[in-house]
């Protein structure tokens, strides 16, 4: 309807209804009643013609859109009447919102979005599981799998479409002409792995069959290498490039999108190229991830029970050998985000329980304001303004007040996600964080949850009482805003028991991290330096070339000034498990058929290694120049090792048989302390063979160098003495022990600081809400106290009964938020290190401080309560 | 104003949706006001159903709004003034039976429940 049609039904309604009215004055008056008197009757009959005409136009009304119009011309008028509460109220609302955006919008990417692949819902992980209780208390639960394994699977089983395996792999890249060395990270697919996926390469094409074998030269490059090493440029699809010095075909480029399993991944090859041919016969070395494409007419536990079945046959023609009983099914993107699920779980909590807390503080605000609008409200009730009106209105203002905030706060939400994308180098699947339509869909909803959530009790409240009663309640009478306050008092416990929830959580993941960051490691932390490198097969093809290249770049920095000791090995403490050997002892009975044999990690060390990195020497001696190729076989174990072998017998003068390296008997020579292989898990079994003994794993060397000044100042003159020696010669991983821990506790670190974020907002905002009712209250209880004053209460008693009257809902909402954080503490429980879940000291220290927080925020209301004049405050009455 | 927000316990509430049928009823013997209507209501029932102004003019714009009825000005016959008349439509008159029908069985579904007795009897 046009405007003027609604001028003209708007007169006609009034016409009407002037018209009936006047003639029922008339029939009035004809009755005999004084014309005076007639007006009245008429009027009293009729009702109220201003509310009649509004509910007789509200049926012309074209949807209600003109009241919702009125409402909001109403409601932005009223925000703008008083900027601070809105300004506040909106803020409060867009970090809560902007927060709770962005954790959605990396949880949904990470955990909820389904990857890119074809048909995803059809793919899934198959990992060897491994019965034994114990194992899978050292994650072996979803263990690797074996190549023979895998090729067995593949070949016996029918209810997978297809199976395809891929594994890690490092490289040394240069160019055909030596061009700067470079260390890429690089993985392995078998040659089904890519149609498997319903991947398509971007340039040229995917692996074949036959490229998929050990004497495969053939490479795929990934899109970030493409463009950054060879500018784009696809005339590098049919040439050469150099791996570990040997030369690789590049056959094509993978699309821009696809960054699976991780986006630092630079290089493919095809699983088994480069890969001695006895291993890909092994049941034993497990370093493939196994994806398998379910059949659509089959159910997974029946493909599933197949695979189980080959591999439990495996199992038993295995016996002697870690080759697990069954297999254990997981899902890509459980697979991809198992590190960061619970954190993000309970960020999200975290901030959804921030997002109540930011509500109800609105709410609470938005009370106080109706409370000062009371008289106003109870004047429109009795000129007939009907409550739903009254409550739309009111819900127009949260709504106007969510809306404003959820727009700011999704702008914010933005440059958060970018942050945290950045700053958290954990998550998967980073290129496809971002918002999109479902994020935004979910940002609208949560605008429209606060608005309700703050907006509908403050509403209801303050629009229950009867036109008279509001009317009839001076300030003077309390008992007239009773129920108010207790309202307010209620959203306060509720606001502030989610406070204490979110404090003891902050406060235990932060002890946890501290426990953590102080965790010995047993070696030297301080002044240790250490990079790593990898010397190419095919240049260093001898145990002679390599133990010279070694020795050499040892003795140089050994002889730099400031460098007090140097060391090599396949590992530092502290950068993880890397790789574990089963063993045998030869003096032991052979170990029963059917159990697994015993496994330790294994390590090299070169004669400095223990000493530059001061781990003590328990017995034994540490190696000498002397346990090199060529020499007897030596072995140096930890006390872990000797501990669970070696029950009351000395270990030196034994042997350990190790299969994979040489297949010989080692002797112990030494027995060294236990390191930590990660900061935050326990110690394990672990064996240390001479670098220089030339059938060790020709893999990665980390050179540790224990220096008397600051060390990262001796990062570059080390990298060129490397450069010296070897020029095409990669270095990586330049870093500090400490920084090797740090990077490991950074998630650790960043959950435990964001919680400790929304907590420490949360507060704010909660003593926020406890001083707003306490000087609302105070404000309404002027004249009270002015009375009391009057009759002789003295200004300590004053401020008792304030403070009393706020610190109630306090102590309420603490006990409330104990209470229930003992049921929250199970849900980080998982990810406490050296911390109990119900630590007392934490949940003494946050009751302590939310307890000190509120007399802070109640004192200065109280204090204001006892300055009142009492002749002032009965005179303004 | 009070005398609207109360009403007197001898005299019930309309029940939803039947003042439409009783101002359709009504107009079936011919055009009328609305003034007209709602004393027509009121006295047909000997006062019990107090109709109140409040929804009557709602009620009528609605009818209106739905072509049930139409509405024109028209001088009263007894008085000098235009007033405003609402006549049946054909579409108001088969509303009507509907709205007739469907009150019926309402009525006789209650009657069912509330006095079992009398339906055995008979």
């Amino acid at each position: 309807m046009r405007w003027w049609q609604i001028r003209k039904r708007d007169a006609d309604v009034e016409r009407e209804l002037q018209s009936d009215l006047d003639l029922e004055e008339e029939e009035q008056r004809e009755r005999g009643v004084s014309p005076e008197e007639a007006h009245h009757a008429a009027l009293r009959a009729f009702g109220n013609p201003t509310l009649i005409s509004e509910q007789t136009r509200a049926v012309w009304s074209w949807n209600g859109l003109e009241n919702i119009l009125r409402d909001l011309r109403i409601s932005v008028r009223t925000l703008f009447r008083s900027p601070g509460f809105s300004l506040i109220a909106i803020i409060v609302m867009a970090l809560c919102i902007g927060a709770t955006t962005s954790l959605f919008t990396v949880v949904r990417s990470v955990l909820l979005r389904p990857l890119p692949f074809r048909d995803p819902d059809r793919l899934v992980m198959i990992y060897e599981h491994f019965r034994d209780p114990s194992m899978n208390a050292q994650e072996f639960n979803y263990n690797h799998v074996a190549p023979a394994d895998y090729y067995d699977w593949r070949a016996q089983t029918h209810g997978f479409e297809d199976m395809a395996a891929f594994r890690w792999w490092q490289f040394s890249l240069t160019g055909e002409r030596g061009e700067l060395p470079e260390m890429v990270s690089a993985r392995g697919g078998s040659w089904n792995l890519f149609p498997m996926l319903g991947v398509q390469a971007a340039i040229g094409r995917t692996f074949t069959e036959s490229e998929d074998s050990p004497d495969g030269n053939t490479v795929m490059l990934t899109w970030s290498l493409f463009e950054r090493r060879f500018g784009g440029n696809p005339w590098v699809v049919g040439r050469q490039i150099h791996l570990d010095g040997k030369p690789y075909t590049v056959v094509g480029v993978l699309p821009k999108w696809f960054t699976y399993p991780d986006a630092k991944i630079q290089i493919w090859i095809s699983y088994a190229s480069g890969l001695p041919p006895d291993i890909l016969r092994h049941h034993d070395f497990h370093f493939s991830s196994v994806i398998a494409r379910l059949r659509p007419d089959v159910k997974l536990a029946n493909a599933l029970s197949q695979v189980e079945a080959v591999q439990y046959r495996l199992h038993l023609q295995n016996l002697n050998a870690p080759v697990a009983e069954d297999v254990a099914p997981k899902t890509i993107i459980e697979d991809l985000a198992q590190n960061v699920k619970r954190p993000l779980v309970i960020l999200l909590s975290a901030v959804g329980c921030m997002l109540l807390i930011g509500c109800l503080n609105v709410a609470n605000l938005l009370v106080a304001r109706s409370a000062a609008r009371q008289k106003e409200i109870g004047v429109r009730n009795a000129l007939g303004a009907r409550r739903m009106t009254l409550i739309r209105e009111q819900l127009m203002e949260s709504l106007l007040v969510s809306i404003a905030g959820g727009v700011t706060g999704v702008l914010l939400s933005l440059a958060a996600t970018n942050w945290l994308v950045s700053t958290w180098t954990d998550l998967p699947n980073v290129q496809s964080i971002g918002a999109d339509g479902i994020v935004l869909a979910f940002a609208c909803s949560l605008v429209f949850a606060s608005a309700m959530l703050s907006g509908l009790l403050p509403a209801i409240s303050s629009t229950s009482k009867g036109a008279i009663a509001a009317l009839q309640a001076s300030s003077r009478n309390v008992a007239g805003s009773q129920s108010r306050t207790a309202l307010r008092k209620t959203l306060l416990t509720v606001e502030i028991a989610a406070t204490v929830v979110l404090l003891i959580a902050a406060g235990l993941l932060l002890k946890s991290f501290w426990r953590l960051r102080t965790t010995d490691v047993g070696c030297a932390t301080d002044n240790v330096l250490t990079m790593s490198y990898s010397l190419p097969t095919k240049k260093y093809d001898t145990p002679q070339k390599v133990n010279a290249f070694n020795e050499t770049l040892l003795e140089q920095v050994r002889t730099t000034p400031g460098v007090r000791a140097a060391g090599l090995g396949s590992m530092v403490p502290g950068a993880g498990a890397g790789e574990d050997d089963a063993f045998t002892i030869p003096e032991h009975p052979p170990i029963a058929p059917g159990t697994a044999l015993p496994d330790a990690l294994y390590r090299t060390a070169d004669p400095g290694y223990f000493s530059a990195l001061q781990i003590p020497l328990l017995r034994g001696r540490f190696f000498t120049g002397a346990d090199r190729a060529g020499s007897p076989k030596t072995v140096i174990i930890n006390r872990l090792l000797a501990q669970q072998y070696f029950l009351d017998e000395n270990p030196l003068g034994k042997h350990l048989h190790v299969v994979p390296y040489g297949n010989a008997d080692h002797e112990i020579v030494g027995v060294v302390a236990d390191t930590l292989y990660q900061v935050g898990q326990s110690p394990k079994a672990t064996m240390y063979f001479p670098v220089l003994n030339g059938d060790s794993n020709p893999g990665g060397l980390t050179l540790a160098v224990l220096t008397s000044s600051e060390p990262l100042a001796f990062s570059v003159p080390i990298q060129k003495q490397i450069a010296e020696l070897d020029p095409e010669l990669p270095v990586s991983d330049v870093l500090t022990i400490r920084q090797i821990i740090e990077r490991s506790l950074g998630n650790a670190s960043l959950t435990a600081r964001l919680v400790l974020g929304f907590a420490a907002l949360s507060l704010m905002l909660a003593s926020v809400g406890l001083y707003g009712v306490l000087s609302y209250l105070t404000t309404q209880r002027t004249g009270e106290i002015g009375v009391r004053m009057a009759m002789g209460a003295r200004r300590e008693q004053v401020v008792h009964l304030v403070l009393g009257d706020g610190l109630r809902p306090a102590l309420y909402g603490l006990t409330l938020g104990l209470a229930a954080s003992i049921g929250a503490v199970r849900l980080i429980e998982s990810m406490l290190y050296g911390t109990q879940p119900l630590d007392p000291a934490i949940f003494a220290a946050v009751a302590a401080t939310l307890l000190a927080v509120a007399v802070l925020a109640c004192l200065v209301p109280a204090w204001r309560a006892s300055q009142i004049d009492p002749m002032q405050a009965l005179r303004t009455e | 104003m009070s005398s609207m927000g109360k009403q007197t316990p001898q005299r019930a509430n309309l029940l939803q949706g039947t003042l439409d049928m009783l101002i359709l009823r009504t107009l079936l013997y011919g055009p009328a006001h609305g003034h007209q209507i709602g004393k027509h209501i009121q006295r047909t029932t000997n006062d019990f159903l107090q109709m109140q102004h409040g929804s009557l003019y709602p009620a009528l714009h609605r009818l209106e709004q739905r072509g049930w009825v139409t509405a024109k000005w028209e001088v009263a016959p007894d008085r000098n003034r235009e007033f405003k008349y609402y006549r049946l439509t054909d579409k108001g008159r088969k509303q009507l039976v509907v709205e007739e029908s469907q009150w019926k069985r309402m009525a006789e579904a209650v009657a069912r429940v509330m006095w079992p007795a009398a339906e055995e009897m008979r």
